[in-house]
């Protein structure tokens, strides 16, 4: 199995080692016990030796029991190692996706990470098991009954010296065989998961445009593929058992053949015979288990790629040994900055932008839709980097400080606004741990929201659930901008965040940002005028340059976008023409 | 599933397997006979194998012990027969473990396909009362139990099952007495199964609980990594993650742990049987009591030891065909859902207007429509022209019995007047429209269009007039050009151009690398959320459809572009009746009629200036005095 993966197993290594040297003794004493079993039947029951059967009776249930114990132990221990190794594969990918940056989380889905940290994971726990129990368990049982019959009849030990690597062969080819087909069912099996997912989520569109035949029609084609590629994977595995059962039966009869005649000539005993043929099942049977974890294995090795999809993604932003932990204050620069999702050789988002920001600011962005308003305000915390220039924060490029220090200094209420599941007190704390209840309603109060949060019966102790689905749009975004308030940042941006806030509202929210944290630089992405009108510095952004800088007066003489925009909003009802 | 959580066969259950059974049998009927023929073939052929060494000793090889020249020749003959049951037995399992595969992926397609088809038709409410997550794991997690129970399970308990019966039968015939022994070790192993399984049953089932449980915190979490990242939350959400691991780990460890002890349980109790039977049995031979000879013994030892093997794989299969049988129990109730209702049977034909000024039903499209509504008693068929007329009559709707979200509406919304709705989140506005396409039936009062009683009008039909724009906006995995084309399946290149740029989205999109063949996988999460809505927005566009329903599909598109793209949705709907929601007022000031809403009320209706003039609510809205959420 995979080499890089098996170093998460950690502190379960001992569990992991323990498991083959318990299962050795089993199967050792396994071994052990047909030996026993065939004395009693050539000595005690032949000869009629009743005291010999009670005897060796008594050891055979003692060895029993020392096998049941070193069985259990060992099905416990590798139980534990197997679920402890999940445990911590599943420990590692999530610890990794929070050292993700944006760039790096782009890059998966979030139902991918969830089955990658379920399902997946689950594939390998399963064929980590059976590897500690059954690699262990198969050759040492192999080696012995051979060793076993050899000791017995050598004629027929050289008989299954060449049944069992023929055997062996077929196997391993078959699940050669079969694993890339399994590879193939199950990108398919994503396919079909995905098409279910869209139709579930898109209910409403589906029945809108009345496409449920289409829908079906669509599931139905890859259904079928799954189908036949599912049939065709198994079909190939399905090989295994009459393989299997026609070299048992060789050998059974071949053992039968050349132990009778030994038999007639008094070169065994027909004890001996019957435990011969106790070993070749054993020996069979093994090998068969090992047909069958190695067809597990292969499956999870298609699983382990995945996981190792997300382990071996390196993150875009690592922090510097002597990266800087002081943001000396709120100003921003943007020098000769492109910028593009895609990297060096992108279509550029972002197109020679150039901008001074002075501690302590007001600024609005305007600007169209793809006109890259939230690309621009994203360079600032360093939720991406640039491709191209530098941004500055406080003076400093903001590559060389510490990415938590930065990011507590700048905060951002993004456009996506997310709640989690929790109070409203648990949801504001995530600005600050230590925050006194106080200091919690104090950023309610400068985001217009600790009026509504008190008419709730259970106050600030109010339940929010899964994505904060019940509060109103306007109450939600609220509660994210008291969120980044109570970080007391030197640099606060709301990206587009007071879309759903009536106006008024909106105006006291700037209102107390400007009497209660007039050194905080303030960045404000509206699509509405008066949300940016009053602000000292306005940007209005087209495709991704700046189209003009200034105040609103200013911009009114001098740009044509804002005044189109201005003018559409402010003028009245009747310029729809 | 029983108080302490350990998992029971119920009724339920039973009723499920039998159902599952039933998609077997039903398609696959003689796959099925040859299946059990060939399973009991096979277990025959291996039980042979410890039965026939008792005849092959005692009366193919002692008997020549001792010989001078011994004649093996009938010794041949006997393996030779041996070898054909043995061949036939080699036949019996390739045929059944391939057919095993058909059947089994054959039912798993059938249940899947089935399963998808009727969720199709459940109404819009299945989705609002069942989680996303909770109708996925229908398809992956449930169905994935059932193929391994089909495939490896079922197989194997009939096989074990077989084994099981004619071994004891064999045993039985060998010897009664030591068989009352057998008797004695089966029930022990019975109860100790029980007791071990039930354990691990009960550990699988927490397993799948926090297992669940991880899920929907990583759900949660991933959704809101971005907030997680802006806000330095890294930390506590790993220890938060950590605890939650840690208990499934507790549980996984003890469910497997318990599976795992089964195995060295009942085969040790096996080894026990033997050492007792050896004992019992050598007595008895000694004894010369129940005629036990040396091959009676040899043979029955040989089938101690073979009796314990299907017993351990039963008890070992146990538990999955349990979890399996309860994931089968959800697929089912999935498939019991009562479907959408239609008892409409107006429809939707092309149409055009004789000389005479009446309308003639006719096959190509010409832009105009007709409801076609036949007389059942009189035995005619009258044509009515579809111009988008909605009116609502004391219109009263709510979710649930109790709680009424509509009262009374009444409104008209003639042809070719744009109608809006305005109002806090709750009010009632998207419940409206949910109603004009029948996503939700009312309860009390109608709604008619064109003068038909919408409830006579075939559903499909209904939807496919009423163009729809929503809130969410849903894309689907494929290219741009595909998912306008959505909105009319055979349209041409060329009308897809148009509806882009209609809606105003042609300009991004053809700064995509890739233009209109640029693929758009989850959802189009690579767009912003205002590209999706212009998309969504031509979508609608190409279907050309009489009535449009514009549900907030503006919100977040820049004022700019929305004022762009209204002008060019107001060309196309010229005549057309069109239904706006929106958030925010510059969307709907140019609207025919505005109706303020409240807590499922109208409460002010009339044009922007009629409810500037007001002074109400609306006017408090517009300058700003009061919020809209």
């Amino acid at each position: 199995m995979n080499r890089k993966l098996l170093k998460s197993v950690r502190e379960y290594k001992k569990q992991a080692f323990l498991a083959p040297v318990l299962v050795t003794l089993e199967v050792l004493l396994e071994v052990l016990i047909p030996l026993l079993m065939a004395n009693i039947i050539d000595i005690g029951i032949m000869e009629g030796n009743m005291d010999y059967i009670i005897k060796m009776g008594i050891v055979l249930v003692i060895m029993a029991m020392l096998s049941l114990a070193f069985g259990a132990k060992a099905g416990q221990v590798a139980a534990v190692a197997a679920a402890g190794y999940a445990k911590n594969l599943r420990h590692d990918i999530f610890y990794k996706i929070q050292e993700f940056s944006f760039g790096n989380i782009d890059h998966f889905s979030t139902p991918s990470l969830v089955t990658r940290l379920t399902t997946d994971i689950t594939n390998v726990q399963m064929a980590f098991m059976f590897s500690i129990r059954m690699l262990a368990r198969a050759p040492i049982m192999v080696v012995l009954s051979w060793i076993m019959t050899a000791t017995i009849s050598l004629k027929i030990a050289f008989l299954m010296l060449i049944t069992i690597p023929v055997l062996g062969g077929v196997l391993i080819f078959i699940a050669k065989k079969a694993h890339p087909h399994f590879i193939q069912v199950f990108d398919e099996y994503d396919i079909l998961n995905n098409t279910v997912q869209e139709n579930v989520n898109a209910a409403r569109v589906v029945k809108a445009y009345v496409r449920e035949e289409h829908e079906n029609e669509k599931f139905h084609k890859i259904s079928l593929k799954v189908f036949d590629l599912f049939t065709k994977a198994e079909k190939l595995v399905a090989w295994n058992s009459p393989v299997m059962n026609f070299v048992m039966y060789t050998v059974v009869l071949l053992i039968v053949l050349i132990g009778g005649e030994d038999i007639v000539l008094g070169n065994m005993m027909t004890g001996e015979l019957t435990s011969i043929m106790v070993y070749a099942m054993q020996i069979l049977m093994s090998l068969m288990m090992v047909s069958f974890v190695f067809v597990m294995i292969m499956i999870a090795e298609a699983s382990s790629d995945r996981i190792k999809e997300v382990l071996e993604e390196v993150p875009e932003m690592v922090d510097k040994e002597d990266a800087l932990t002081e943001v000396a204050n709120g100003d921003i620069d943007f020098e000769h900055v492109d910028f593009s999702y895609a990297g060096e050789d992108g279509n550029l988002s972002l197109k020679d932008v150039n901008l001074h920001i002075k501690s302590g600011q007001i600024v609005g962005i305007i600007g169209g839709t793809g006109s890259a308003k939230s690309t621009l305000v994203q360079l600032i915390p360093r939720l991406y980097d640039v491709t191209r220039g530098c941004v500055k924060v406080g003076g400093q490029d903001v590559r060389k400080y510490n990415l938590e220090k930065l990011r507590d200094q700048v905060s951002m209420v993004l456009q996506k606004n997310v709640l989690f599941t929790g109070s409203i007190y648990e949801n504001i704390r995530w600005g600050d741990e230590s925050a006194s209840n106080e200091e919690v309603r104090r950023v309610c109060q400068l985001a217009q929201a600790d009026g509504f949060i008190s008419e709730f019966p259970a106050g600030y102790n109010t339940m929010i659930v899964e994505g904060g689905n019940n509060v109103s749009g306007g109450q939600k975004q609220r509660l994210c901008i008291a969120r980044a308030l109570l970080k007391k940042p030197k640099i606060l941006i709301l990206d587009d965040s007071t879309s759903a806030v009536d106006t008024r509202t909106d105006a006291l929210i700037r209102k107390a940002f400007r009497e209660e944290i007039p050194d905080t630089t303030k960045i404000i992405i509206a699509q509405r005028i008066s949300s940016v009108e009053d602000a000292d510095m306005i940007i209005v952004m087209d495709n991704g340059k700046i189209d003009g800088i200034g105040t609103s007066e200013e911009l009114l003489k001098t740009n044509a976008i804002y005044r189109e925009v201005y003018e559409s909003q402010v003028k009245g009802g009747n310029d729809n023409e | 599933m029983s108080k302490n959580g350990k998992p029971k066969v119920t009724k339920n259950t039973i009723k499920t397997a039998k159902r599952l059974l039933g998609y077997v049998t039903s398609t696959y009927k003689a796959q099925f006979v040859l299946v059990l023929l060939c399973i009991l073939i096979s277990s025959i052929a291996s039980i042979s194998v410890s039965l026939s060494l008792r005849y092959l000793l005692d009366d193919f090889i002692i008997p020549l012990i001792g010989h001078e020249d011994p004649d093996f020749s009938e010794l041949y003959m006997a393996l030779t027969v041996l070898g054909c049951i043995f061949a036939m037995g080699v036949v019996s399992t390739f045929l059944y473990t391939r057919t095993m595969v058909i059947i089994g992926q054959g039912v798993l397609k059938r249940v899947r396909d089935e399963m998808f088809e009727h969720m199709q038709t459940l109404p819009i409410r299945y989705f609002d009362q069942n989680t996303n997550g909770s109708i996925m794991s229908l398809y992956t997690n449930d169905t994935d139990t059932l193929r391994q129970m089909i495939n490896q399970s079922i197989p194997q308990v009939l096989m074990s099952a077989l084994m099981i019966v004619v071994t004891f039968i064999a045993m039985l015939v060998l010897s009664p007495i030591l068989t009352v022994l057998a008797i004695v070790v089966i029930l022990l192993m019975i109860a100790v199964s029980r007791f071990i399984g039930g354990n691990s049953g009960k550990y699988f089932i927490r397993q799948q609980l926090d297992l669940a449980n991880i899920t929907g915190f990583v759900e949660e979490r991933m959704n809101g990594q971005r907030v997680v990242k802006v806000f330095n939350h890294e930390k506590k959400s790993e220890e938060e993650f950590d605890v939650l691991n840690e208990k499934l780990f507790e549980s996984a460890s003890n469910a497997h742990t318990f599976a795992s002890i089964m195995g060295p349980v009942i085969g040790n109790i096996g080894n026990l049987q033997f050492v007792l039977t050896a004992v019992l049995g050598g007595f008895l031979s000694i004894m010369g009591i129940g005629n036990i000879t040396l091959g009676v013994m040899a043979s029955y030892l040989q089938f101690t030891k073979s009796f314990t093997q299907p017993f351990m794989q039963v008890a070992q299969q146990f538990n999955s065909i349990i979890m399996a049988l309860a994931g089968a129990e959800r697929i089912f109730k999935m498939m019991d859902e009562a479907p959408e209702v239609d008892e409409g049977y107006v429809t939707l034909v092309n149409a055009r207007k004789k000389e005479d000024g009446t309308i003639e039903e006719c096959k190509e499209r010409t832009g105009m429509w007709a409801w076609k509504h036949p007389h059942q008693a009189e035995g005619t068929v009258t044509y009515t022209e579809l111009k988008g007329d909605v009116r609502f009559f004391d219109m009263s709707f709510g979710y649930e019995p109790d709680h009424m979200v509509l009262h009374d509406l009444t409104l008209y919304a003639k042809p070719g007047q744009k109608l809006a709705f305005v109002g806090s989140t709750g009010a009632g506005k998207t419940t409206i429209t949910n109603l004009i396409n029948r996503f939700y039936d009312v309860q009390d009062g109608k709604i008619r269009y064109d003068g038909i009683n919408i409830n006579k009008i075939k559903k499909a039909d209904l939807r496919r007039s009423l163009g729809i724009v929503l809130q969410d906006t849903h894309l689907f995995t494929g290219t741009i050009m595909d998912n306008i084309r959505y909105g009319k399946l055979d349209a041409t290149d060329e009308e897809v151009y148009n509806a882009a740029k209609l809606a105003h989205a042609d300009q991004f999109i053809q700064m995509l690398p890739q233009g209109y063949n640029t693929m758009l996988t989850s959802d189009g999460e690579e767009l912003s959320q205002g590209q999706r809505q212009l998309l969504a927005i031509a979508r609608a566009a190409v279907a050309d459809p009489p009535v449009l329903i514009l549900d907030e599909a503006t919100s977040s598109i820049d004022t700019r572009t929305e004022s762009i793209v209204q002008k060019g949705m107001d060309n196309l709907m010229k005549g057309r009746t069109v239904f706006v929601i929106a958030h925010r007022l510059s969307t709907i000031r140019n609207s025919d009629a505005i109706m303020v809403l409240e807590h499922g009320r109208i409460i002010e209706r009339g044009t922007h200036e009629d409810l500037l003039a007001l002074r109400g609510t609306y006017y408090q809205l517009y300058t700003g005095k009061l919020e809209l959420s």
